[in-house]
């Protein structure tokens, strides 16, 4: 194409064409073009993904993106959610709210991820933005209902809030009241986390009887039984919806009513909460069985049979969270009935427990993926696994994108052969050409890690716990894994001389977390030298 | 020593690693162990710690809580409350915890004070017998026993007073 066309379609084209341009990649591989396209694209790049608060300061965003709407950071590494980061470690939220607050006063959209945000600078977010919609807070802390009830009270567009998995500290203040009467913007409020003293649920009511647009609400585990139904009733659009606790026994006026509220609403495709739910109260929500797309089920200490009844009445079901009460009888009736499924996660009901409490094994992670052919995403713990399973699941789905299996005591060998889980999830390399994240665990050696290097390419995350024999283990990743990303690894006998030899592809990665190897700190020394644009700690 | 360390008798909580074991291990162990019972040469030859590592498994802190709070539910601390019926010269204190609902609650208070409580009904209360089963709750109010969810009740309820004649046959009805 010669030079002179690009120069030729005036900027207002081209920002009308760069507009139906939304992802990031995307987006940066068009400025690269050229100086005016860099020019007119940044002008009007409206959204900003920061994927590690620490690769660039706010200032440097500020100046090249002048008008930003929306924006999301991500602090903490993946491992500080198992407690692995120290308190103090950072990703404070706040020296970004006080650059945006002058610089982008239509900014509408904040998602965080483990951040640190303090109830100062959520009064800094109401006070400074006037249109403000979205505010995210994925596994961040540092908060308490002060800040919420600052957002309440001034935010009069706010459309989204979903503390999800956050740590919010109770001020006792009633936060859900500072919402004005006139306030009716609500479309998703996710609380679930909240304590118990933190929601009065008068407040609660009148909120959700005025705002029409409600598609998703999940309340925490403090509201009790008798009023879900209440809820339902004022909110009966609702898309997505997360119970209350269920603890109590079976009451037949409070049964019939809860059913009778489930029943009436028709959009509902997504549940979760279930704290303490009694079986016996299972059958109320029989009615949207039938069009519910995700249960997460997770906190729900049922056995076997009553998850199996219930998975029965969910054959549209994609999204599966669940306990290893399912058992495998479970997973072979979900693997039978639910043929739409792309994502199953299986979390242990006992961990710290050396024997297993349920009859939960390789077995069902296998029938699942020999019967739902569209499943994607695995996450399962489990107590024993084999390379046969592996090998079969890996012929079975090699569409999998996700694949996080944690075999819950360290260096447990394959439990027919008593070898390494090396072949095992080497097949799943290299039949799962679109894998993008895996986590290992079982005994591995070095030879794992030459498979993932040989066939793992489009692999962005990896996640690695007391395997390996060198540090040709870690060579092996980092001189193979093209896409790879992010890599945590810890307690393995990883070093220096794989760090530093393949110190340039740390450039093109968003973060290496390195625990309880072999590092020292001279080689982060060299590191630092080579790699002046790293940041090493 | 794995057989040693898989069948021996344990005092700590499930997962902890370590626990001084006052009973004595099997025979077999004991050369390898030590006079003491105490043994570090267990832990030199014994498999992987099952101490708690830190961050192993992978499970979030909010999910971790969840399981504990199940657990404590069998092993936290009790909820003693004390229990008095009318008429009888002391009081007697039970855990609200080691019972699963009303009906077994209600059963050890009929053994405890050797009396008979009626049947229960939303409507009507404790029909046929001449006692009632109160508490006070957390506002000072004296309430009919049945009326809450269980979990409910275990956390708002003080004291307990078995009501005696008139008074409970009264409660319940109007």
């Amino acid at each position: 194409m010669p030079k002179r066309l690009a120069y030729s379609l005036p900027d207002e084209v081209l920002e009308h064409v760069f507009s139906f341009i939304q992802s990031d990649k995307d987006r940066n591989v068009v400025s690269a073009v050229c100086k005016s396209w860099y020019e007119i694209e940044r002008w009007c790049r409206r959204k900003i993904f920061v994927g590690n608060c620490y690769a660039v300061s706010p200032k440097m965003v500020i100046r090249r993106f002048p008008q930003v709407r929306s924006i999301e950071l991500k602090g903490k590494p993946h491992f500080a959610d198992f407690n692995l980061v120290p308190d103090g470690w950072g990703g404070y939220v706040l020296p970004w709210i006080t650059e945006m607050a002058g610089a982008y006063p239509w900014l509408d959209e904040i998602r965080l991820k483990r951040m640190v945000v303090t109830d100062e600078s959520l009064e800094l977010i109401a006070k400074s933005f006037k249109d403000f919609k979205v505010l995210v807070l994925a596994s961040c802390e540092g908060f308490s209902t002060d800040g919420l009830a600052a957002l309440a009270a001034s935010c009069k567009n706010l459309r989204e809030l979903d503390l999800r998995e956050s740590e919010v500290d109770d001020s006792s203040v009633h936060w859900l009241s500072h919402f004005p009467e006139t306030y009716t913007s609500m479309v998703s409020l996710n609380i679930s986390c909240l304590g118990s003293g933190e929601v009065s649920f008068s407040a609660l009511e009148r909120l959700v009887s005025r705002c029409p647009n409600l598609r998703s609400l999940k309340l925490n585990r403090a509201v009790p039984l008798d009023k879900t139904a209440n809820i339902l009733r004022l909110a009966p659009q609702l898309v997505e919806f997360g119970t209350c606790t269920y603890s109590a026994e079976l009451r037949s006026d409070v049964f019939s009513n809860l059913a009778g509220a489930f029943s009436n609403c028709k959009e509902l495709r997504s549940l979760s909460g279930f704290w303490d739910v009694v079986p016996d109260y299972l059958p109320a929500i029989y009615s949207v069985c039938s069009r519910l797309t995700s249960l997460n089920l997770s906190y729900a200490t049922i056995q076997s049979p009553d998850l199996i009844m219930l998975v029965s009445h969910c054959p549209s079901l994609q999204r599966l969270l669940v306990l290893d009460y399912i058992e495998d009888s479970g997973l072979e009736a979900l693997a039978s009935n639910c043929k739409d499924l792309q994502e199953l996660r299986v979390f242990p009901s006992d961990p710290f427990d050396a024997e297993p409490n349920a009859s939960l094994t390789e077995q069902g992670l296998v029938a699942v993926s020999l019967g739902c052919p569209k499943l994607q995403s695995v996450l399962y713990f489990c107590r024993r696994m084999s390379n046969a399973a592996l090998v079969t699941i890996a012929q079975n789905r090699p569409n999998l994108t996700r694949f996080r299996l944690c075999i819950i005591e360290p260096n447990t060998a394959d439990y027919l052969t008593g070898e390494p889980f090396d072949v095992g999830f080497g097949a799943i390399v290299e039949h799962c050409k679109d894998l993008i994240r895996l986590s290992l665990s079982g005994l591995l050696t070095d030879c794992v890690f030459e498979y993932i290097g040989k066939y793992a390419k489009k692999l962005e995350m990896l996640s690695v716990a007391f395997a390996g024999d060198s540090d040709l283990g870690l060579h092996h990743v980092l001189s193979g894994c093209e896409s790879l990303r992010k890599l945590e690894i810890r307690d393995c006998p990883f070093g220096d001389e794989a760090l530093l030899t393949n110190a340039a592809k740390l450039e093109t990665m968003r973060s290496l977390w390195m625990s309880s190897c072999s590092v020292s700190f001279e080689a982060c020394k060299l590191l630092t030298q080579k790699m002046p644009r790293l940041n090493v700690e | 020593m794995e057989g040693c360390v898989a069948t021996e008798l344990r005092l700590g909580l499930p997962g902890t690693d370590n626990v001084r074991n006052k009973k004595r291990p099997l025979q077999e162990a004991d050369e390898e162990c030590g006079a003491n019972g105490k043994s570090d040469a267990q832990d030199e030859t014994a498999p992987p710690a099952k101490a708690q590592i830190v961050g192993w498994p992978p499970i979030r802190s909010y999910r971790k809580k969840n399981i504990q709070a199940k657990k404590n539910d069998c092993e936290g601390p009790g909820i003693y409350i004390k229990v008095g019926m009318d008429g009888a010269p002391y009081l007697r204190k039970i855990d609200l915890k080691v019972y699963s609902g009303y009906p077994d609650l209600l059963q050890a208070l009929e053994n405890m004070f050797k009396f008979t409580i009626g049947k229960y009904s939303e409507r009507e209360g404790y029909k046929g017998s001449d006692y009632a089963p109160t508490y006070e709750d957390k506002d000072g109010d004296w309430m009919l026993v049945g009326d809450d969810p269980w979990e409910m009740f275990i956390t708002s309820c003080k004291r307990l007073r078995i009501m005696k004649g008139s008074e409970a046959r009264g409660l319940g009805c109007g």
